[in-house]
């Protein structure tokens, strides 16, 4: 099976900080990978490379095989990657539904002209775009209020409608960027419930997590990243195992013992 | 700008507003209400005095309704925007005089200059931060009239005067000042209708998605530079027709037309009445334009209270008196929309 | 050699100016528009002080002036203050739009409140500062130019000197770094800001009271172009940079002087903003700013 995703050798780093110090990892089509890290491990860096929001000092970044390194982020989501932020970047003084409007802008369909003559292909494509923000809505299992600014609305709906808006781009590929953070257990079943449905839909996702039970239930490959490097790669059992990531994750003594949470 | 998002106050104001003045305010209607007003004003009063003051506050009108596609649709500060302005006027009255012809058939020239210098002007400058395009843009409005000044093209400090006007069918002038009026009339509405379209628009959402979080816009796919350059492209060509009307009304156009301070009020006009809203934007530009002619004894303070209006308004309603409106309808529930499909009418 | 010491000279102003533009700037990213009328308040200032002092005999004028300049960076200072205070601060945190749009509001309060208290016509200043004009090896030069000059270098020094070696100097470096990491470390990041602006606005004040002096007239937009050449050297410069800010304005007043010798005197704000679009376009750090990346 080809790649979706290939991240190879990937670098970035501010003035000293090395923050990306050599990734390298694959994502295959309809496979769910999660990125999980201590915080500055760099996990956002490299999705920011990916996506072109930073550009890369080194290594290289292919979609669907051909390379999109250091490419202009609107051009990366138009070959097919689709992403939502760490912290919340919606239009917070727009409507719920012209957010998820965002993610169908390639769907073109009426120019400027049909917009000021109104013209039936204008009236077509705007119901169009209309319908299909519902469905999405529907989709995520938003069920608040669609024709208000988001910016009224209560932080677990705004995260809804980020990934709403995400997958109204149709990607072939979806990053989440901390998609568990700040909900709730029920709210964060239901995630897992919709990375399932969004996986159905032919969809790769790379999810960057904090929350180890969430991580270790959806994903089928776990990618663990730590002062920007790759300590360990592989399945949820394997990488449990792995003595490296409990020592990332727990810390370690001066004299080399790995200290366990019981003790103090 | 979204670490301004408010994630922590509990959900407020999740309807929309429903009291009787505001569904008046957004009502359909009230454009045809509008240019019903402006259709009868000279049968009111039509001495050449209230003719001038008139047309002058339509070609204003038109100026703010253009600015506010580039700063209320788009967030990009302009504090040059009266240069479009001049490129129109002067780019229409050279050509006039230069091959006899009425303005009318100078607007092909007119909108290639236009749109030549949105582009000469955009291209180098919407890349950069916002900020420093609010500076740039301004050395361009003084770059564009220091240029005017001091060319023989454009008639130096004096600028060009006798330009033909409009349109002459056998004896009936469109110059008087009254057809003059209505012609401006219909072509100031045309262009705000237009510019009302547009933020409706596809275009125009990408436009506020710019505006809102040029990031996020761009993870959408959403080539930022591409639509600012629209944005400002569509401004230019607003701005070249005000120019047009303004070099058909006064027949002369001199650099000292095109001041800084021209620019402020138009950016005035935009913020005080509600930058996005097109209503908001024609009020506001109504109110700066014809407010002075009615407090004729106060001129020395009305810059100085536009100044401090400016401050006050940014710290108490930044969103301006009347500003755009963030709601739209609701989804009818499911029978209902079956037969709104049909009808194709959604919004 | 002529050209090289009017571009010194007026380069001296701008650096003085940009100095504001950039501190500012460096510490709470605003650009402050009104900062050329600040510039234009303290030469009103200036020009109040003088003329309710009454008649200063010849004699006397370059010691009356240092004491006049004095008093008007301390009065303009103060209204830079202010203007943080009530219009700035309150926005802090808010789209940068609005932020932009009151400092425009600001500059437009200040010139047209200073038209509507002293008149929109230009006033005369009431000292003019004239002496003889010698040759230095090959260029014309006044004493009034050399005084101004050494003023003006005296305070570039010691703004300086107190950035680097004071600790609201080096506050103020930090904050320009991080500033919730320097309100974390106990810094009071108000008092700073606040500081800030008083040096800003009292050495654009200075700059002020001492063109008035220079040129022996004044008028209400009189800070209007030397606002934006101001802010254009601090872009050369490297905005938020100290040194860039002086940098940019000496190589500012080089690049205006000669451009003025080529195209001609009416083509010179026209050069310098043709400059001022060349480094942002290819150079948007300017001469001694470092690339960052934004966070995303
Ligand atoms: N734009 C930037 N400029 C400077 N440093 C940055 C920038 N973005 C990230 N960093 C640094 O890179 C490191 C990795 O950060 P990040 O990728 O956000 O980590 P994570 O998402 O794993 O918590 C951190 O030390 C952070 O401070
Ligand atoms: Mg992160």
């Amino acid at each position: 099976m080809s790649a979706v995703l290939e991240v190879k050798n990937l670098h970035i780093a501010f003035g000293g900080v090395k923050a990306v110090d050599g990734l390298s990892f694959d994502v295959h089509a309809k496979q769910i990978v999660a990125v999980i890290g201590p915080n500055g491990a760099g996990k956002t860096s490299a999705f920011n490379c990916i996506t072109g929001f930073y550009k890369p000092t080194a290594g290289e970044v292919l979609l669907k095989g051909a390379a999109i390194t250091g490419k202009r982020p609107a051009d990366i989501a138009a070959a097919g990657v689709s992403r939502t932020f760490q912290n919340l970047r919606l239009f917070p003084d727009l409507t719920v539904l012209d957010n998820v409007r965002a993610g169908m802008h390639l769907y073109g369909g009426q120019n400027w002209a049909d917009a000021i003559f109104h013209t039936p292909r204008f009236k077509r494509s705007e119901a169009a775009y209309t319908e299909e923000a519902h469905r999405w809505l529907d989709f995520v299992g938003y069920t608040g209020p669609r024709g208000v600014p988001i910016r009224n609305l209560a932080y677990g709906q705004q995260k809804q409608v980020e990934i709403a808006r995400a997958l109204a781009r149709k990607s072939d590929l979806l990053l989440l960027d901390e998609p568990a953070a700040g909900l709730n257990y029920s709210e964060k079943q239901r995630l897992l419930e919709l990375c399932h449905r969004i996986r159905n839909l032919g969809t790769a996702i790379v999810l960057i997590e904090h929350d180890m039970g969430l991580v270790m239930e959806v994903s089928e490959r776990i990618v663990v990243m730590n002062f920007g490097r790759e300590i360990a790669e592989g399945t949820p059992a394997e990488v449990k195992a792995n003595p490296a990531v409990i020592e990332a994750y727990l810390g370690r003594d001066e004299d080399g013992e790995v200290q366990s949470h019981g003790d103090a | 700008m979204s670490e301004n998002v408010d994630t922590t106050l509990a959900p407020k104001k999740i309807r929309p507003p429903s009291g009787r003045v505001s569904r008046l305010f957004e009502s359909k209607w009230l454009g045809w209400v509008a240019l019903a007003i402006a259709v009868a004003a000279p049968f009111v009063n039509a001495t050449p005095y209230a003719l001038n003051i008139m047309t002058t506050a339509a070609i204003f009108v038109l100026l703010a309704s253009g600015l506010n596609i580039v700063v209320g649709y788009c967030g990009l500060l302009d504090l040059g925007y009266i240069a479009f302005m001049a490129v129109g006027a002067y780019t229409s009255g050279i050509v006039a005089k230069a091959f006899d012809l009425p303005l009318l058939f100078t607007i092909p020239v007119v909108l290639v200059m236009t749109v030549l210098a949105g582009l000469i002007i955009g291209a180098p400058t919407l890349r950069l931060r916002s900020d420093y395009l609010a500076i740039v843009t301004l050395g361009f409005g003084e770059i564009t009239r220091i240029t005017a000044n001091n060319l023989a093209i454009t008639g130096g400090p004096s600028g060009i005067f006798g330009i033909p006007g409009i349109l002459k069918i056998g004896d009936f002038d469109f110059q008087q000042p009254a057809v003059f009026y209505y012609v401006t009339i219909l072509v100031v509405a045309g262009f705000v209708l237009a510019a009302a379209r547009l933020g409706k628009s596809r275009l125009g959402r990408a436009w506020r998605f710019v505006r809102e979080d040029e990031d996020a816009a761009e993870a959408m796919g959403i080539h930022t530079y591409k639509v600012k350059l629209l944005a400002y492209t569509f401004g230019a060509i607003w701005g070249g027709f005000g120019g047009v009307l303004f070099a058909g009304h006064l027949s002369a156009v001199a650099p000292t037309s095109f001041v800084f301070l021209q620019s402020a009020l138009v950016l005035m006009a935009v913020v005080l009445g509600g930058m996005g809203n097109m209503r908001g934007v024609v009020i506001g530009a109504l109110v700066i334009s014809l407010l002075p002619e009615l407090l004729r004894d106060l001129a020395e303070y009305r810059y100085l209270a536009f100044g401090v209006l400016l401050i006050v308004v940014m710290l108490f309603r930044p969103q301006g008196f009347w500003p755009a409106r963030g709601y739209e309808p609701e989804r009818k529930p499911a029978e209902e929309r079956e037969a709104v499909a049909v009808a194709g009418e959604q919004r | 050699m002529q050209l090289i010491w009017d571009g010194l000279f007026v380069g001296s102003f701008y650096a003085l100016i940009a100095l504001g533009y950039s501190m500012v700037y460096g510490i709470i990213k605003l650009l402050n528009f009104a900062h050329g009328d600040l510039y234009m308040l303290g030469a009103f200032i200036g020009f109040a002080v003088l003329s309710s002092l009454g008649g200063i005999p010849a004699s006397l004028s370059i010691g009356a002036l240092l004491v006049v300049l004095l008093l008007s960076m301390l009065l303009t200072g103060t209204a830079g203050v202010l203007i943080e205070r009530f219009a700035y601060r309150p926005l802090r945190g808010a789209p940068r739009l609005a932020v932009l749009i009151t400092a425009v509001g600001v500059s437009f309060s200040l010139e047209y409140g200073i038209s509507a208290i002293a008149g929109p016509n230009p006033r005369s200043f009431p000292i003019r500062l004239e002496g003889e004009v010698f040759n230095l090896i090959g260029a014309r030069v006044s004493l009034p130019q050399i005084v101004l000059m050494i003023i003006a270098g005296l305070l570039m020094i010691g703004l300086n000197g107190y950035i680097q070696n004071t600790s609201t100097g080096r506050a103020m470096r930090s904050i320009a770094l991080d500033r919730n990491a320097s309100l974390l470390m106990g810094i009071n990041v108000n008092a700073v800001i606040t500081r800030t602006f008083f040096i800003g606005s009292a050495l654009a004040g200075a700059a002020g009271v001492m063109a008035g002096a220079y040129y022996g007239k004044i008028d209400f937009l009189m800070g209007f172009i030397i606002g934006l050449k101001a802010f254009t050297a601090a872009v050369i410069g490297g905005i938020g940079n100290i040194k860039g800010a002086m940098l940019g304005g000496l190589v500012l007043g080089f690049v205006e002087a000669f451009g003025a010798q080529w195209f001609g005197g009416q083509w010179r704000d026209v050069f310098a903003f043709a400059v001022l679009i060349l480094f942002l376009t290819l150079r948007p750090t300017g001469i001694l700013g470092e690339r960052v990346t934004e966070r995303v």
